[in-house]
């Protein structure tokens, strides 16, 4: 919970992770390289009062993450999101078996998200769903740029991917978190294409799916998908950051989410422990839209917008209960149709 | 002729990172470059291990033939450095395998020709919004965009860049050409110019927000300035 000016907010953190990436686990060359690259994130856009050494980052406590996220951070219910890349790490980067630890430690705190591996088929299948009925599971948190063996990522449109979202819609595991990063096969096509969440949202209208990092780098292509299906949200994880280094580029892209989709299909997330929701939740309740030449076409924040980014949106897809001193305003519903061009620009 | 440092380098600024629509030379992935009488050696460097290796071979490729179009250069190499296919991009530059060839059984269909092309696409999109809001803020209707021929708007940096995106995709750069078409040539008509140009805001801010992303990550790696951070500038 969070209070400024007279205002409550109810803080849903959409993404978080609690991760071993200490040599100890790192597998090969690769494993070390990931968690690098994540620290270059890190590093490359956190402010400075909140750098962590390499050391911390690569494995940090419990008690720094039921800190960062809870004591000092201002997250009601933390969305606890499992990344295997069990070929980088190991015992996994972490797994829903490691998070779940936490999970039945601090039942309240968390929601718990799955995974499935399409690419596990048969035998997959039946092992997810024993994970869904142990955890009880909600949602999964899919990572389409995970490497198994020679495969170097896979596609939602993959005829095994369709097999596991039908046994997620059997099950009633309704969010569908769909994380894309780099490095999928064909190596020769984009491998940040969105595209296939596009397929798998009209065939299964009744999952939700939300894109992190809002498809960057391919917002819009992303926003081109968001406008025609009414189940795809804006995960904000990775985007929050450049409140504090680019405040003018972030302004952009809530702006284009704002007109494209709508206040009720974004959704707040820090991605920690890349970065922490102290300072993300902080810097977004004082944001505002900048009120100069070029920019009159975004619309202005309001407490009510920040108020279901930061934590309504989310609490309403996993129905997670809202305390009744925090106001809940109504959803938009279908804006007044603007006028979308007639295909893609590409 | 012994070729010079600055001719190299004038050379590589031809090379463009095809996603983030900028020369490479501006992005710092020059991580060295070397020149020896008739040979010259460049290495790269990106700003995570993990970037997507097409464009890093894209770009690699790319390198190797501005250099060996300087005169006076008959060898050219190009090391990419730091990444996670480091050894395999560098097999294949130093035989001329070309991408697919580098990685067998890792593509499928056309070798990078349709990647290429898509982020062409893009890149005209974006440069012709650029152009657009310029000429919006020196107080031209979307109207008068619509039937303005190629030929009229005033020379600027941006309408340059949008002339080269332009030709790049093969489409007509005639002077009596329509100013507004969509990549694949056909005129905007004059309703849908508001529009058009707000979903190409968008291919725009993503473009140049990657280029933000990509520039800081390069700082951090390699502890050098971050030039786009508002914060400090």
């Amino acid at each position: 919970m969070y209070e400024k000016d007279g205002e409550k907010y109810f803080v849903v953190d959409g993404h978080v992770h609690y991760w071993d990436a200490s040599p100890e686990n790192q597998a090969n060359i690769h494993g070390q390289q990931f968690i690098d690259c994540f620290y270059g994130y890190h590093s490359a856009l956190s402010p400075e009062e909140y750098l962590w050494p390499e050391e911390k980052f690569q494995r940090y406590s419990e008690e720094d993450m039921m800190h960062d996220l809870f004591e000092i951070g201002y997250v009601d219910v933390a969305i606890f999101q499992p990344t295997y890349l069990t070929d980088f790490y190991v015992d996994g980067f972490n797994t829903t078996e490691q998070n779940a630890v936490l999970k039945e430690k601090y039942p309240n705190k968390f929601v718990l998200p799955g995974r499935f591996d399409p690419r596990d088929g048969e035998p997959g299948l039946e092992a997810f769903e024993e994970l869904v009925e142990n955890y009880d599971l909600k949602g999964v948190k899919l990572y389409t740029a995970e490497w198994s063996g020679q495969s170097k990522g896979w596609s939602l449109k993959d005829p095994w991917a369709k097999r596991y979202l039908e046994k997620c819609q059997e099950l009633n595991v309704k969010n569908i978190h769909v994380h894309k990063g780099p490095t999928i096969t064909p190596l020769n096509r984009d491998a940040f294409d969105v595209q296939d969440i596009d397929e798998a949202a009209s065939l299964f209208p009744n999952l939700n799916f939300i894109v992190e990092h809002v498809g960057l780098p391919r917002l819009e292509d992303f926003c081109w998908i968001a406008v025609q299906e009414p189940n795809v949200y804006a995960g904000m994880a990775v985007a929050m950051p450049f409140i504090h280094t680019r405040p003018r580029y972030f302004a952009q892209i809530l702006g284009e989410l704002l007109y494209w989709l709508d206040e009720d299909r974004i959704l707040f997330a820090s991605d920690y422990a890349i970065w922490q929701p102290k300072w993300l939740v902080e810097k977004f309740v004082d944001f505002q839209i900048p009120e100069e030449m070029g920019w009159a076409e975004y619309e202005q924040l309001t407490p009510d917008i920040k108020r279901k980014i930061l934590g309504l949106n989310a609490a309403h897809l996993y129905g997670i209960p809202v305390p009744g001193d925090i106001p809940q305003p109504e959803p938009v519903g279908p804006a007044g149709e603007p006028t979308y061009p007639e295909a893609p620009l590409q | 002729m012994k070729p010079t440092e600055v001719a190299v380098l004038h050379a590589l600024s031809s090379v463009r990172d095809p996603e983030l629509d900028e020369p490479i030379t501006d992005l710092k992935f020059i991580a060295d470059l070397r020149v020896a009488e008739d040979m010259v050696s460049v290495r790269l460097r990106l700003p995570t291990p993990f970037c997507a290796p097409n464009f890093a071979y894209l770009m690699a490729a790319d390198a190797k033939a501005a250099l060996l179009s300087v005169p006076g250069v008959r060898h050219a190499r190009v090391v990419l450095e730091d990444h996670h296919a480091s050894s395999e991009i560098n097999a294949g530059m130093a035989d001329e395998r070309g991408f697919e060839a580098t990685f067998p059984g890792n593509t499928e269909g056309e070798d990078l020709d349709e990647l290429r092309d898509i982020f062409r696409r893009k890149s005209f999109v974006s440069r012709q919004e650029r152009m657009c809001q310029a000429l919006l803020a020196e107080g031209y209707t979307p109207t008068q965009l619509a039937k303005m021929p190629l030929g009229d708007p005033p020379t600027s940096t941006a309408t340059e860049k949008y002339l080269s995106r332009r030709e790049e995709l093969g489409l007509d750069v005639s002077a009596a050409a329509p100013l507004l078409v969509d990549p694949d040539g056909n005129r905007i008509p004059e309703d849908s110019v508001v529009e058009h140009l707000r979903f190409a805001r968008l291919t725009r801010i993503s473009i140049e927000g990657n280029a933000g992303m990509c520039r800081g990550l390069l700082a951090a790696r390699y502890g050098i300035p971050d030039p786009e951070e508002e914060v400090r500038a």
